[in-house]
């Protein structure tokens, strides 16, 4: 016997998605363009068209902690592709933020800890400077420590000295008259406010 | 000529090599490029990810700064973006700007913003093809290449207003322009892997190896690029991905620009390739250019 799951649909919690939108996808037949075309659809545990099914369900548990929403590049094939218009990478996205706001533990933490270093790093300075990202990422992230481990640290490092050589690293960080105005920009958005 | 210019952030640190040949050819053809005075982060892919206000709002802010007069002057009419992600988050922002929603953000744009183009269509039109074939001294005759796009040039269409987003031609067209021979192949427009290096790098290896796997059966002997996201995916990993994958791939990738300076014998542009790291004099040498 194939295992079966039993599903109770809620079909509020679409609109409670689209408000993050709106991404249209009640248009959604499941002819699959969007997964077929997916660069990384084989690291998925629920694929693109799946994404859009369980959000008509209302399957709210299920989407907000699945690996694919983090894994998703933003690649803009699916959507591009999608003969209902559905924005399904935007869709994603929103779904990344409900995760956040809902407190639920990310299965691939490291990607949340780029994202958030990353605007760590504008906030800071308005500009992202490289060499203070890429080392406050790989230190908060824990991906030091595995690079470490797997024995992948000296091909960074490597690569680290010859672009240093190369002259292809910022030393100085540039900084913008407009800083105080981003921070607060950030800050806004940040507390709770950037659903429309 | 005059534009507004963009530069975005990693054009300033690992991307230096793009924005001195950018700089370079533009010198030389005479177009005079404006940085926008104060511009910030467009917030990239991290913004859009988790929070869309942010995503928009500090794009947005360019965008306004932009429209402001530049040395006493009107505001351009044309905005270029050598960064694809940043050409295609600042587009978004100002299609939100505009649209429905535009009173939900704290930012708003002025009736008119100057036009957002990204690098390679706008040289690609058929004003700046002329000026480029004027000045062109050395063709690059002989040189095969397959002309690599990625995603965020053409994607989404509604986004990036482009008409040929499966199949994009602009850099095939500047290519022709200078006498190199672009290859047709399939894999124009699928994605590097894009920031998924730093937290995913198997991804990379997995999507970088099908395009260099590719790039290899229709026999290029290059690749070109108008992303410095896509060039550095594409040009810093190659032992590492040949390993992995247990084939050898040894292949230079160069920037559009840095081949327009070379065809019209921008003394510079063999300084620009020096950042390289996946060797690109020897098939210049190999081939007499
Ligand atoms: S491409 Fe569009 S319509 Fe087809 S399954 Fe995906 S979301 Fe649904
Ligand atoms: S945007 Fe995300 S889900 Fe859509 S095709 Fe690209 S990687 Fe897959």
């Amino acid at each position: 016997m194939p295992e079966t799951t039993t599903i109770y649909p809620d079909y509020q919690f679409i609109q409670e998605i689209e408000s993050y939108g709106p991404f249209g996808a009640e248009a959604c037949f499941q002819c699959r363009k969007c997964t077929n075309g997916c660069p990384v659809a084989f690291a998925m545990d629920l694929l693109p068209d799946q994404i859009i099914r369980m959000a008509l369900l209302g399957q709210r548990d299920t989407l907000l902690s699945c690996n694919s929403i983090w894994i998703c590049i933003a690649c803009e094939t699916c959507t591009t592709r999608c003969p209902n218009k559905i924005k399904i990478a935007e869709l994603m996205d929103g779904l990344k933020e409900m995760a956040i706001q809902a407190g639920i533990p990310c299965p691939q933490p490291q990607i949340r800890t780029l994202h958030e270093t990353f605007l760590e790093n504008v906030r800071k300075r308005g500009r992202v400077f490289e060499l203070s990202f890429i080392r406050n990422y790989m230190f908060e992230s824990g991906e030091l420590r595995r690079k470490w481990n797997d024995g992948e640290l000296s091909y960074d490092l490597k690569l680290g000295l010859k672009m240093a050589a190369k002259g292809r690293y910022l030393f100085r960080p540039s900084k913008i008259d407009g800083q105080e105005e981003i921070r607060e920009m950030l800050a806004y958005a940040f507390a709770g406010k950037s659903k429309l | 000529m005059k534009v507004s210019y963009y530069p975005g952030c990693s054009l300033e640190g690992t991307a230096k090599d793009y924005a001195m040949s950018i700089q370079g050819i533009c010198t030389r053809l005479n177009i005079q490029l404006d940085e926008i005075p104060d511009w910030n982060c467009c917030g990239a892919t991290s913004a859009h990810s988790i929070n869309h206000r942010a995503s928009i709002e500090l794009a947005g802010r360019n965008l306004n700064l932009a429209t402001r007069p530049v040395r006493f002057g009107l505001p351009h009419a044309d905005l270029l973006v050598p960064c694809p992600l940043c050409f295609n988050r600042l587009k978004t922002a100002a299609l939100a700007l505009e649209g429905d929603q535009k009173e939900h953000y704290r930012i708003t744009l002025p009736d008119s913003v100057p036009q957002i183009w990204e690098i390679a269509n706008f040289f690609a039109e058929d004003n700046m093809l002329r000026r480029v074939a004027k000045h062109v001294e050395h063709p690059l005759k002989n040189f095969k290449t397959v002309c690599y796009y990625g995603c965020m040039a053409n994607r989404p269409p509604e986004v990036a207003e482009i008409a040929d987003y499966e199949n994009p031609m602009s850099l095939d067209r500047i290519m022709a322009n200078i006498g190199a021979t672009a290859i047709a192949w399939p894999f124009k427009t699928d994605c590097c892997g894009a920031s998924q290096v730093l937290s995913r790098p198997e991804t990379v290896t997995r999507l970088v190896g099908k395009l260099f796997t590719m790039a290899q059966q229709v026999g290029a002997q290059a690749i070109v690029v108008s992303c410095q996201m896509c060039q550095a995916n594409l040009d810093m990993y190659q032992a590492k991905i040949s390993a992995d994958w247990g084939k050898h791939f040894n292949m230079p990738i160069y920037y559009f620009t840095e081949l327009i300076g070379l065809a019209m014998g921008v003394p510079e542009a063999k300084k620009w390739l020096s950042g390289h790291i996946a060797d690109p004099f020897t098939l210049l040498r190999e081939l007499g250019l």
